[in-house]
């Protein structure tokens, strides 16, 4: 046993590039993992178990295994038996290729932005360093937002070659609703990456956690507050407070879900996706819940300090959790578990939101957007560069 | 009806949402809490809820409401009904079908050959067991639950209203559901 972990050691050792490349396998195999069963399978389960509990009641519970029920996860498998076994309808009039293109657009422009996501920092193997990151973009912000983009056209192709007249008002809804807020999600965001300087997520998380709100100009030069706000770390959403409301709002609208459900308004207005039926149908779903979880990382790692747990800091081959020190590989899982409950958290309150609130009117989206979100966004970006210019 | 003007706050419409929010989290929570006692059997899953698992569990009726009829028997357990047509003939929805014949008995004049009742267009407004003079008709089963694959399945005879088990299925109809 021993000699076959040495051997091992020896051959990564004297293979540097062997280490990459099986690492490189790794990180994208997990984060497809993370992916796929979180988009894929539990957010389903989540929306409707969540949605039950908050209107006081037990939610699908019935699909059952051999007797067992385990609260409803044999759901998911019998959605997805129905899907793959339904028919699988296209329109007479459509076009089969671009009909069928469509849902996987939209669900792989949803899936690649993950690519530069760091679900960790660095972790050094066999004296080889590796980013926790499938593809360590220095502009990986830019990137997420272009794939955003790339998003709607998927939804766009849905609507446009359905062959339907509803199919196509709803694919126009879509796209002035997602175009609309682009403009507000990039600049919301703006005003945090003027304190990072960097487009680059590793860089964002690293900043927030080597600053405190002490270190902040005019935040860290209040009299007796300074010393406090030094223990409170410099996470995005206490730089950016508006920003962040703002980002989070424009999140909710880019990934179309309820109150800014226009697109597909499945309860009374029909939107892009009529003309889809079993699987394909499933895919425009799942391509809603990936965003989620895409925008809910993306909002840990911008405002909420990605993997950073106060208290914690993590050196070299060593952890100190408030002054005590611990192993580094506890250190380690407990920066996983923060990124991830962080991720969760978001998760639950997108589904709280979605199952809070009711729908806008159209013109009532289209007058925040472009009336009070832009604004707002615009005034935000401008402070922060005043304040950020006078406090050199 | 003029509409109500909005205060300032309410304008602004994040700390109303923050409001709505606030009421379903807390609902998630407590309930949340009570699933987690119920898991762990230290109370009933009731408290977190207020839905009933309906086909295995019932809300108790009320015994004045009025559900699928049922015709009811003199001691030898024949109708009692005397074909005298005052049901069918108050009848609003004009679902009752009533064919006469003699009986045996001198004392009594007729009874019925055939009583059919096409639930189908009954409105349950319980005017027939109003009418009804023997008490021979009443609407006190239990039984809601009419639903068949066929139209004739609702198509009650005489030998069928004059059992009163709530979940009795006619010989001749295939039930959508059967309840326990």
């Amino acid at each position: 046993m021993h000699t076959a972990l040495d051997s091992l050691n020896a051959a990564m050792s004297a293979h540097p590039l062997l280490v990459q490349a099986l690492a490189a396998v790794a990180k994208t195999v997990f984060m497809m993992t993370v992916v796929m069963l979180i988009g894929g399978l539990i957010l389903s389960w989540v929306e409707r178990k969540q949605s039950a509990i908050m209107q006081d009641r037990i939610g699908a519970n019935r699909a059952a295994i051999l007797g067992v029920r385990a609260w409803g996860l044999f759901h998911n498998l019998a959605d997805a038996a129905k899907g793959i076994l339904k028919e699988d309808f296209i329109p007479p009039d459509a076009n089969p290729f671009l009909h069928t293109l469509a849902p996987f657009l939209a669900v792989s422009t949803a899936v690649v932005a993950f690519a530069v996501l760091p679900f960790g920092g660095t972790v050094h193997l066999w004296g080889q360093s590796v980013d926790l990151t499938i593809a360590p973009l220095p502009i990986g912000i830019l990137f997420v937002w272009a794939m955003m983009g790339m998003g709607v056209y998927g939804v766009v192709l849905a609507g446009y070659v359905s062959n339907n007249k509803f199919s196509l008002l709803g694919c126009l809804r879509a796209t002035a609703q997602v175009i609309s807020y682009e403009v507000a999600t990039g600049l919301t965001v703006l005003g945090a990456l003027l304190f990072y300087r960097s487009l680059d997520f590793r860089d964002m998380v690293a900043w927030q956690m080597g600053h405190n709100l002490g270190q902040v100009p005019f935040l860290g030069h209040l009299p007796d507050l300074g010393a406090v706000l030094a223990h409170i770390p410099a996470w995005g959403v206490f730089l950016q407070p508006l920003g962040f409301v703002l980002f989070f709002t424009a999140t909710i609208v880019e990934m179309t879900r309820i109150p800014f459900d226009l697109p597909e308004g499945e309860s009374e207005i029909i939107g892009y996706n009529i003309e889809y039926s079993g699987m394909k149908f499933m895919i425009f779903m799942m391509s809603e819940f990936v965003e989620s979880l895409l925008f809910a990382w993306v909002i840990v790692l911008v405002f909420f300090g990605g993997w950073s747990l106060p208290g914690l800091h993590l050196g070299d081959g060593v952890a100190v959790l408030f002054g005590h020190a611990l192993p580094y590989a506890s250190g380690v899982a407990l920066e996983a578990a923060a990124m991830a409950l962080k991720i969760v958290f978001f998760l639950w309150f997108q589904m709280l939101v979605r199952w809070s609130l009711p729908r806008f009117r159209y013109d009532q989206i289209m007058h925040l957007g472009w009336k009070i979100m832009l604004p707002l966004a615009l005034a935000n970006l401008a402070v922060t560069g005043v304040l950020g210019v006078l406090a050199r | 009806m003029p509409k109500p003007k909005m205060t300032f706050v309410e304008r602004l419409y994040l700390p109303e949402i923050s409001k709505g929010l606030a009421l379903t989290s807390r609902h998630f929570f407590r309930n949340l809490w009570h699933h987690s006692l119920a898991s762990l059997g230290l109370e009933s899953r009731d408290r977190a809820m207020v839905t009933i698992a309906y086909p295995e569990v019932r809300r108790p009726y009320p015994l004045v409401a009025r559900s699928r009829h049922r015709l009811t028997k003199r001691e030898d357990g024949s109708p009692k009904c005397v074909a005298c047509m005052m049901c069918a003939t108050a009848c609003p929805a004009d679902c009752i079908f009533i064919e006469a014949e003699e009986h045996p008995d001198p004392a009594i004049e007729k009874r019925p050959r055939h009583f059919d009742i096409d639930m189908s267009k009954c409105v349950y407004c319980g005017f027939c067991v109003e009418a009804c003079p023997e008490d021979a008709i009443r609407m006190d089963t239990g039984s809601f639950e009419l639903a068949y694959f066929d139209r004739k399945g609702l198509v009650y005879d005489k030998e069928f209203l004059l059992n009163d088990d709530p979940h009795a299925v006619p010989a001749h109809a295939e039930p959508l559901s059967r309840g326990n």
